[in-house]
């Protein structure tokens, strides 16, 4: 249950910041297994912005060479997920 | 006394308080000093009386609908992070490009001017498809630091001169810095933002702007100073170390980033090996008129017109103290929506800055004077149906644009030589604004947000 709990925080932390960043677009339709580009008006600027808000919010680094890994909600928990535990 | 900052800005117009916001919102401390008393720079506004006007706003270009996804002003929107609605924008009727009695219209969809094209220039429709698709594959240009002619990547496509013209005039008045011909990838910005995108206007004209990016600013504990101007960009080593201000305060800054101008900024470097850029020629006039009744009440319904009273349109700094052959006349009631319950008119053309420079007190006043009854002509060509009674006019000349801006000679699109990159080739003396490439509202603050992430927030987020 544990697992859980970090599993729901960390999807709504980049929840959170996607929504501080897109404050126009409806996130409550998302698909967590889909694209994020290719369902939200988001580009290279915003996913920069997804990474600075990262380290400002919880000091979690996103090494440039893993930006694939925030592709998809799910990979973003997946990816995040032991960074926030740290 | 001293006082030191991760950012020192030089300018609050567009691109300055842009950057501001970028660099305070990831934890930088910023300053921002303004000369003048008031936000805004070319884009600022006054007040006489109970009057209130914009100085440069026309029209917000670059109009795309909420929602419509990967369009610069989405763009800047999600990087300021500020609302769509918030901007209360109202978009355009329609406009034109009108040359003596032959006119083309178009509006915020394409399909119009398109078939106005299709209408006056039957054989040049297919051309002119042609230079749309080729303009549409384009995403996220940038200006280039080589010129290349616009005129001839156009001349591939459309063989009219006039047509050619015509479809270069709004592109010219919106954001060239050089006379006739601009440099294509500049040509193909402003084509998307001025036709494949559209103009509108914020209720409450460029203060709601304004208030926005200025309440943005405060709230992230960003700090502006007005009537601080900065007399010296102080350096060591060709590294900047700060400024210094009309007050005597020296300000310590890691960056500096000044939106001021290429020219200006590097007038203010004390240094033997500094570059010399060019100064811009090209400088407006403009005459604005308030009338008891909107122009709709005489059943004038173009929001902007692009009048030429030739066949050819020459965007270039005129011998005379003003251009006798075009003008753009800007109807800010004729928006879908608007605040003005008079009619307002504002006609602008360029002018020679050196001339309205020369003029002393007496000469500048009647000079003035015959620019209101050339303005009131003009109407009466282009509009003759209009007829309330004139309550007000006002007029600005390139001289005060240089006092109020700091431009030199009144440039409004600054120096022909650009820096996309903002590199002044002193380190952390960076550029933005106009002088970076990108014009107008729309292009200013994506440009202060982008030399922001460029060189200074992911410069530090690499480590
Ligand atoms: C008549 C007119 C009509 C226009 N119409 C439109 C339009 O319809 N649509 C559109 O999108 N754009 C329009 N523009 C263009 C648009 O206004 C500009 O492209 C944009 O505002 C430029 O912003 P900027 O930040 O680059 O520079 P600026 O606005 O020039 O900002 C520079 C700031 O620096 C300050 N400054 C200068 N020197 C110093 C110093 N030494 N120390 C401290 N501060 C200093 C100035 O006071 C100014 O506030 C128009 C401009 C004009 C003049």
């Amino acid at each position: 249950m544990e697992m859980n709990t970090e599993v729901v925080d960390v999807r709504k932390a980049v929840v959170d910041i996607i929504s501080d960043i897109a404050l126009d677009e409806d996130l409550s339709e998302i698909n967590d297994g889909a694209s994020l580009r290719d369902q939200l008006d988001l580009d290279s600027m915003d996913f920069l912005d997804i990474v600075m808000e990262l380290k400002k919010r919880y000091k979690v680094e996103v090494p440039s060479e893993d930006y694939p890994q925030l592709a998809t909600l799910e990979s973003c928990v997946r990816y995040l997920s032991p960074k926030f535990c740290q | 006394m001293t006082t030191k900052y991760d950012v020192l800005i030089i300018g609050a117009g567009m691109s300055g308080m842009a950057a501001g916001i970028r660099l305070a919102m990831f934890g930088k401390t910023v300053c921002i000093a303004e000369m003048h008393s008031l936000p805004g720079g070319l884009n600022s506004f006054y007040q006489r009386g109970s009057r209130k006007f914009d100085v440069g706003l026309h029209a917000l270009t670059n109009f795309v609908k909420k929602g419509t996804k990967g369009h610069p002003l989405s763009k800047i929107l999600k990087q300021l992070r500020i609302r769509y609605d918030s901007l209360q924008l109202k978009e355009q009727k329609s406009s034109k490009v009108q040359f003596r009695d032959l006119e083309i219209n178009f509006s915020n969809d394409i399909e119009l001017l398109i078939s106005q094209v299709a209408k006056n220039f039957p054989e040049e429709v297919d051309g002119f498809l042609e230079l749309i698709k080729n303009i549409n594959i384009h995403k996220d240009l940038l200006p280039s630091k080589d010129f290349k002619s616009a005129r001839q990547f156009v001349g591939q496509y459309i063989k009219n001169k006039m047509l050619e013209d015509m479809i270069f005039y709004p592109i010219l008045f919106y954001g060239s810095s050089t006379e006739h011909d601009l440099d294509v990838n500049s040509f193909i910005i402003l084509f998307q933002s001025v036709y494949l995108e559209g103009f509108s206007r914020p209720m409450g004209g460029v203060r709601t702007i304004i208030d926005i990016l200025l309440d943005k600013f405060n709230a992230l504990g960003g700090e502006l100073r007005y009537r601080h101007k900065v007399e010296k960009i102080v350096t060591k080593n060709s590294k900047v170390q700060g400024a210094l201000l009309n007050n005597g305060e020296m300000i310590e800054a890691d960056y500096v980033i000044s939106s001021i101008g290429y020219p200006e900024t590097m007038s203010l470097v004390e240094s033997q090996q500094v570059t010399t850029p060019a100064v811009g020629r090209i400088s407006p006039i403009e005459t604005i008129f308030i009338f008891d009744k909107k122009p709709a009440q005489c059943d004038i319904d173009s929001t902007i017109i692009y009048y030429s009273n030739q066949d050819r349109y020459n965007y270039q700094k005129p011998t005379t103290a003003i251009d006798e052959t075009s003008t753009s006349i800007c109807l800010p009631n004729n928006f879908s929506d608007c605040e003005y319950d008079e009619g307002v008119i504002r006609l602008t053309s360029l002018a020679n800055f050196d001339l309205w420079d020369s003029f002393k007190s007496t000469e500048y006043k009647a000079q003035k004077q015959k620019v209101v009854e050339h303005s009131l002509e003009t109407l009466k060509a282009v509009m003759p149906s209009l007829n309330g009674e004139l309550k007000f006019q006002d007029v600005f000349t390139p001289k005060t644009i240089k006092r109020f801006t700091g431009h030199m000679a009144g440039a409004v699109y600054g120096s022909p030589d650009k820096l996309p990159d903002g590199l002044t080739g002193i380190e952390n003396l960076l550029l933005c604004g106009t002088d970076q490439g990108l014009i107008g509202i729309v292009g200013t603050l994506l440009s202060g947000i982008t030399i922001s992430n460029m060189h200074i927030l992911t410069r530090d987020w690499k480590g």
